[in-house]
């Protein structure tokens, strides 16, 4: 590779312009080679700035101890793997863990199996179901911000609507956001709602990719609705459910804003994900802790890789059977 | 082939850019405020109030002493945590502005990193200033600002539902008097109290009355007095006294249930003066009650004026005047009443302003028994500590352990976390 490069010493530009113009040959390689570079460099440029950069730099915070005072005069001292240590030994780390777990398992389940039953409901075209579907997209559309808080009033403890519609069936209040048994029901049935619509359009497109015959073929034999569904449709499904699964995987790890606009993390952290411990450590408190913040967002990196190479692995592996 | 015969242009193309990209953030920026045209030039000012727009009777104000001095002052405003990310920001780069409105607990913070003067630096004056007041800007015996005015919390009610309910508000000067007239509005019908237990700041904020004023410290968090002052408020909310939305109520949610007109009583703020005279029920105010008797010490809000510190010190005689003029006893006043009622930090200011408005003796009183939160030399551990607090609040409040369980919890995570003070 560098003999290559080092044999084909960069022409001037005018006799490179004119090389070009006068004979358009494919083999003509340094002229092309500068002009892709020339394409490809925003491009570089870009994922250095927004991808490269922030994540050298999360890094580098959570090796250092970025007090407030050293973040000005610049003078953070190094402590290794300190930061990593204290968040895991810390008696929050545990908590968070089990916390970010069930929130996760639970999302992704019932947003799977929620998302794939109105995907198959859907294959069906019956009249107004272009617009019922587009119905069941609005959560998508909503800025967080406001399905965040609309959610927080509706299953508001004293005056929630979830609650009088339940007090009129003769159950008792339920306090769905201020109790630490029920916080994390009521963020993550808020969180599922969020997530329907991206299962549904993404397993809804899977279901396109189906060819119709195998469906006849399968009905001719005698095969009925629920037998299909189990031997076709979720069969041939399976690698769109993978990534499905996957992206809501990533998506749901670093879930912040649904969390802290209706509980903050509290009561008593019973909703504090590893994400949420780490925008209270940064922006939460009156005084910004950046340094264990950088520690426990990379741990979660960590652990999205991990299931990314998980993935991989698995997608090898039916790709050589 | 392609790929092959790409790599190594692509490699200095991408070291070439890295090295741009890193040169450009290091120096961009430096020296805006510290060109030196000291006579007559223009002074930066940043404040936490973008409700005030240029043109207002505040920005107009600011533009008046800066005029007093001789130069014209630009005027940025930020919503107050914005604010403190900038300054830090600002700081860091070598841009600070000539003057900070900084939020009291904030000052501490900044000062640690040496990004502010001292008032003697400057050579202001800090005599006349209430010593409790100027205490949130201390910071190892050094102040580092000015309070432009001050506010603090107290309990408002409403006098047509304590009328009815036959409490009289001047008989609660107790915890016990305060409980009783609790059961016998919620006796009545009514709702009893609300107030801020959210975890942020502000719930810290709304619990530390309850918890001086049974004579806890903030240095220890698990102590007897503490757990009486939690077990009040547990207790509030067991008995229904309280509702259960306090557990996330921001003070801005509990003065909305507050103006619903169905409670009793609102731990709220000075800044809601101007809205509780419009209601349609009467509405009055009292201090908040300390466990046995007399006035609970509440923290004090409001913000200081500082200055940070700048490459060229030339500057530091004209923020000199600029400070003066904001903080004349005229001064104060006029700061109290462009912001609707911020009481002056000095006697003389304060004396003023009653003459002017005589309602507002309550509050200049309460002002008078306030406590700065990062007092007592707490400085920059304050923010550690009221982390903790919060979460023992709500903790106890949710019914997750008991209150004594949760400050013992909180103590021992708030003295890891300030390395065993």
């Amino acid at each position: 590779m560098a003999i290559s490069t080092a044999s084909a010493a960069p022409p001037t530009r005018s006799t490179q312009a004119s090389a070009v113009a006068r004979k358009r040959r494919p083999g003509r390689l340094q002229g092309s080679r500068w002009v892709a570079v020339g394409f490809a460099a925003p491009l570089v440029a870009y994922l250095i700035a927004f991808y490269a950069y922030p994540l050298v730099r999360s890094i580098d915070l959570s090796v250092h101890d970025y007090t407030v005072r050293a973040f000005v005069q610049g003078n953070a001292e190094f402590v290794g793997l300190k930061n990593y240590i204290d968040v895991i030994t810390s008696p929050l780390f545990g908590e968070a863990i089990g916390n970010t777990a069930v929130f996760v398992v639970a999302s992704l389940v019932f947003q799977y199996a929620i998302g794939l039953a109105l995907a198959v409901f859907f294959r069906n075209n019956f009249r107004l179901s272009g617009v019922l579907r587009a119905l069941f997209l609005v959560p998508w559309l909503l800025p967080l911000i406001v399905s965040g808080s609309t959610w927080a009033w509706m299953l508001n403890s004293d005056n929630g609507i979830v609650n009088s519609a339940l007090q009129a069936f003769g159950i008792g209040q339920i306090n769905w956001l201020t109790s630490p048994d029920t916080s994390m029901l009521a963020v993550v049935i808020a969180n599922i709602w969020l997530g329907i619509p991206f299962n549904l359009v993404i397993l809804y497109s899977g279901l396109q990719n189906i060819p119709t015959d195998v469906y006849e073929a399968a009905s001719l034999d005698g095969a009925g609705a629920w037998r299909q569904f189990w031997s076709i449709t979720f069969p041939l499904l399976r690698p769109v459910s993978a990534i499905t699964l996957l992206l809501g995987l990533v998506y749901t790890l670093k879930v912040v804003d649904i969390i802290w606009i209706m509980t903050k993390g509290g009561p008593a952290n019973s909703t504090t994900t590893l994400a949420i411990w780490s925008y209270r450590e940064a922006f939460g408190t009156g005084q910004p802790d950046l340094s264990p913040a950088a520690a426990v967002g990379n741990i979660l990196i960590i652990i999205a890789l991990i299931f990314g190479f998980v993935y991989l692995r698995t997608q090898r592996r039916q790709e050589l059977s | 082939m392609i790929t092959k015969t790409l790599r190594a242009p692509l490699v200095v193309a991408v070291a070439a850019l890295a090295v741009g990209a890193l040169a450009g953030c290091s120096t961009s920026g430096t020296g805006d405020s510290s060109s030196t045209d000291a006579a007559g030039g223009t002074y930066t000012w940043w404040d936490p109030y973008p409700q005030h727009e240029e043109g207002s009777d505040w920005a107009n104000r600011v533009q008046a002493c800066g005029t007093e001095a001789g130069v014209t002052i630009e005027r940025t405003a930020y919503d107050t945590t914005a604010l403190t990310n900038q300054a830090l920001l600002a700081a860091q780069e070598g841009t600070a502005p000539d003057i900070i409105l900084l939020d009291n607990p904030a000052v501490s913070t900044l000062a640690d990193t040496g990004m502010l003067t001292t008032t003697d630096e400057l050579g202001l004056d800090t005599s006349g200033i209430d010593a409790n007041l100027l205490a949130a800007g201390e910071l190892d015996g050094k102040d580092y600002g000015i309070p432009i005015g001050a506010n603090t919390l107290a309990l408002y009610y409403n006098a047509d539902i304590l009328s009815a309910a036959g409490v009289d508000p001047a008989s609660i000067t107790s915890w016990a008097s305060l409980t009783d007239a609790l059961a016998k509005v919620t006796a009545a019908g009514h709702k009893g109290i609300t107030f801020a237990g959210i975890n942020t700041e502000e719930g810290s904020f709304q619990f530390l009355p309850w918890f001086w004023g049974a004579g806890a410290d903030l240095t220890k968090l698990d102590s007897p007095e503490a757990v009486k002052a939690l077990t009040l408020w547990t207790d509030w909310v067991q008995k229904g006294y309280a509702p259960q939305s306090v557990i996330s109520n921001s003070q801005n949610t509990t003065w909305e249930e507050f103006l619903t007109g169905d409670f009793a009583f609102g731990e709220n703020g000075t800044w809601q003066v101007n809205s509780a005279s419009q209601q349609p029920f009467k509405t009055g105010v009292i201090e908040l009650p300390a466990e046995k008797s007399g006035v609970a010490p509440a923290p004090t809000g409001g913000e200081f004026i500082t200055a940070p510190v700048q490459n060229d010190t030339a500057r530091y005689e004209t923020t000199k005047k600029i400070v003066d003029c904001m903080t004349t006893p005229d001064g104060f006043v006029k700061t109290a009443d462009t912001f609707a009622y911020y009481i002056p930090p000095t006697s003389d200011g304060q004396d003023k302003l009653l003459e002017e408005h005589p309602d507002l003796t309550t509050w200049v009183s309460a002002v008078q028994a306030a406590k700065g939160r990062t007092s007592d030399n707490l400085g920059t551990d304050y923010p550690l500590i009221s982390e903790q607090l919060w979460t023992a609040v709500q903790s106890a409040l949710s019914g997750a352990s008991s209150p004594q369980d949760a400050l013992t919890a909180a103590q021992q995570a708030a003295s890891s976390a300030t390395d065993g003070k």
